[in-house]
């Protein structure tokens, strides 16, 4: 046993060079990205970011700690709300709106959390369901928050910078999406992180262990809905303009299809996860510009679906695409990486 | 200074402070009168003992004589219906589990309940949940070796490492728990307790499904915990003869209630335990 062991090791980031090497000329080309792409791939890279900070939230709860969130939708329409109205009613600058519209999720996320404590499996999905609900209702029938007609964002500054294109966006979203998953990864890595994965694994041994099971149950729900927050407040600036309709409950489902689909439990899956999912979800929109098989569909949509049918088309490949994944890789994306880095270790044998 | 102080029965602890004040005169840990039922059935009824610091102390009985129960009840998990349990003149009952970890009472169970997900080392670092000063902000921000969450993780898993050293884990260390064999997990179990610093360790059947290699290995750790840790020892077990062997004091229970109490010698010879163990002799009509 070599006597020097570098116990750091376990926790560490970045284990050899190699790896170092590929995430500095990751970052290098993200921040390249913007200078030649189109703006609508930026706007699609800016789309999958605010995806993923989301999706990160949601793993820690679902994947890590095993609770479950069919409301999400409603933390992330809070953090969207709260930042913008933070910003537009009280005056605060972006840079503390934005955090602070994400402790207000945390705040609802906490709140959540308490009766969470009695509820498990469907009965935590619905009563979270409810919740992502009942959110938008209040916000669509509250003049404060702008009604039905929804509120507009306000033109975003941060010091010196204004930040009001997609491509001067992305370098804050990036930045932001970075740090957040690192601040995951190391979260998971210590001992909160801990706590969350033996509550879901055995809960009672992590009690016997130690382990507040009320404390970080509930904490679990409130980072998790700080998460959302913080996408949220980002999502308001990407769209400009916000209404409660579009929090709904196809947008809580997205979530944790992106969730299971990456793999639960896994910082990299949730980035593959969020990243394929929100990829589909706008290129399937423009179904008809693949060559041939757009065609094809076209006609197939038309002829034994309704006239107008392309929507009917794009969501079926979508749930195919979907589908297909977890018959094919319970752990989803990030089971694949495995699989695949098991299979070429032993290869050719 | 803590000294024991042998009374009469071993199990009279005084604990003197430095010589000035007598803390208390309450045994190290103490059950008084407890009992539990679900439903009809009555689990547990009257069961009093007292451990004293340093012992090894065997409950023994039946398979659903309520040992387990027991366990669960001085945990926290389960609500007695009456009864007292003092640890170190402090009660016990009440508090839910965490709270009662934190006392310095730490256990393992009969059937495994690890952290299928993790590795040995982690599962292990679990351990050191109530040492680890980690929050959520030291946590998401730990920034290298030198950072606040760094230095914790650092100091914590060479302790974890000491563990894994005494119990011999090393093959193991970096695999996950669930895919390892019954024995190893009954191991890991008892290191992740250990983890905890406990100054009372409850052992759930810890040589439950091992062969008799394990079981060596086992009974030896055992030992070692109470010598060298100098913690006390609760220990259910069916195995006999190791119950015999490493035990100071031993309880029997069958049906919730105690039929004796005593050294291993006294117990083996009890007739009502034997009666418990091997059945009634029946009075057959025919037999010549």
């Amino acid at each position: 046993m070599d006597m020097k062991r570098n116990y750091y090791e376990d926790v560490q980031l970045f284990r050899s060079g190699v790896v170092v090497f590929w995430f500095v000329l990751f970052m290098a080309a993200l921040a390249v990205f913007p200078l030649v792409a189109k703006n609508y791939y930026v706007y699609v890279v800016n789309y999958i970011c605010i995806n993923i900070i989301v999706v990160l939230g949601l793993n820690i709860l679902v994947g890590y700690t095993g609770q479950i969130s069919l409301g999400h939708a409603g933390f992330f329409a809070i953090g969207a709300y709260g930042t913008i109205i933070l910003m537009t009613k009280a005056h605060l600058p972006f840079i503390i709106a934005l955090p602070l519209g994400g402790l207000v999720a945390a705040v609802f996320g906490f709140l959540v959390g308490i009766p969470a404590l009695r509820l498990e499996g469907p009965y935590l999905a619905i009563a979270t369901l409810g919740f992502g609900l009942t959110v938008t209702q209040v916000i669509g029938r509250t003049d404060f928050f702008g009604g039905r007609q929804g509120l507009h964002a306000p033109p975003l500054t941060i010091g010196p910078w204004h930040l009001n294109t997609d491509k001067e966006f992305y370098y804050l979203l990036i930045t932001l999406t970075v740090l957040l998953t690192l601040a995951a990864r190391n979260l998971i890595k210590t001992k909160v992180g801990r706590a969350f994965i033996a509550i879901r694994d055995a809960d009672i041994a992590a009690e016997t262990m130690g382990v507040n099971l009320v404390f970080y149950k509930t904490l679990a729900f409130a980072v998790s809905a700080f998460y959302a927050g913080v996408g949220g407040g980002l999502y308001a600036f990407v769209l400009r303009f916000i209404e409660p309709e579009v929090f709904n409950l196809f947008m809580s489902v997205m979530f944790l299809a992106m969730v299971v689909v990456g793999g639960l439990g896994s910082i990299m899956g949730s980035i593959a996860g969020a990243t394929l999912l929100a990829w589909l979800d706008l290129q399937l929109r423009n179904i008809v510009a693949i060559p041939y098989l757009g065609e094809w569909l076209e006609t197939f949509s038309k002829t034994y679906m309704t006239l107008t049918g392309m929507s009917n088309i794009q969501f079926i490949v979508f749930g195919l695409i979907m589908v297909l994944i977890m018959v094919f890789e319970p752990l989803g994306i990030f089971g694949m990486w495995i699989r695949t880095k098991i299979y070429w270790k032993t290869w050719p044998f | 200074m803590i000294e024991a102080l042998s009374g009469e029965g071993s199990f009279v602890c005084l604990r003197i402070s430095t010589g000035r004040e007598v803390k208390s005169l309450m045994p190290f840990f103490k059950v008084e009168n407890l009992a539990i039922s679900f439903g009809g059935l009555r689990a547990l009824n009257d069961i009093s003992f007292e451990i004293a610091q340093g012992e090894i102390y065997a409950i023994i009985g039946p398979n659903g004589a309520g040992k387990t129960t027991l366990f669960n009840c001085i945990n926290g998990i389960y609500r007695p219906d009456r009864g007292k349990v003092w640890f170190k003149g402090e009660p016990v009952l009440g508090k839910k589990p965490d709270r009662v970890a934190r006392m310095g009472i730490a256990r393992t169970f009969q059937n495994i309940e690890l952290f299928n997900n993790m590795n040995t080392m982690d599962n292990i670092m679990l351990g050191r949940h109530l040492y680890l000063k980690t929050g959520l902000f030291h946590g998401a921000f730990m920034w290298g070796r030198r950072s606040f969450a760094g230095k914790e993780e650092i100091r914590h898993r060479r302790k974890v490492e000491e563990i894994i050293d005494l119990l011999d884990l090393h093959a193991v260390r970096d695999k996950f728990v669930g895919g390892l064999p019954y024995g190893t997990q009954k191991v890991i179990e008892l290191g992740r307790a250990l983890a905890l610093e406990p100054e009372l360790l409850l052992l759930d059947e810890p040589c439950a499904g091992m062969n008799s290699e394990e079981k060596q290995d086992m009974i030896f750790w055992i030992k070692d915990i109470q010598d060298e840790l100098g913690v006390t020892i609760l220990l259910i077990e069916h195995d006999m003869n190791m119950v015999m062997d490493i035990s100071d004091r031993i309880l029997a229970i069958n049906f919730g209630s105690p039929i004796t109490e005593g050294t291993p010698e006294d117990v083996r010879k009890h007739p009502d335990v034997l009666k418990a163990y091997l059945g009634e002799e029946e009075d057959i009509g025919y037999a010549a």
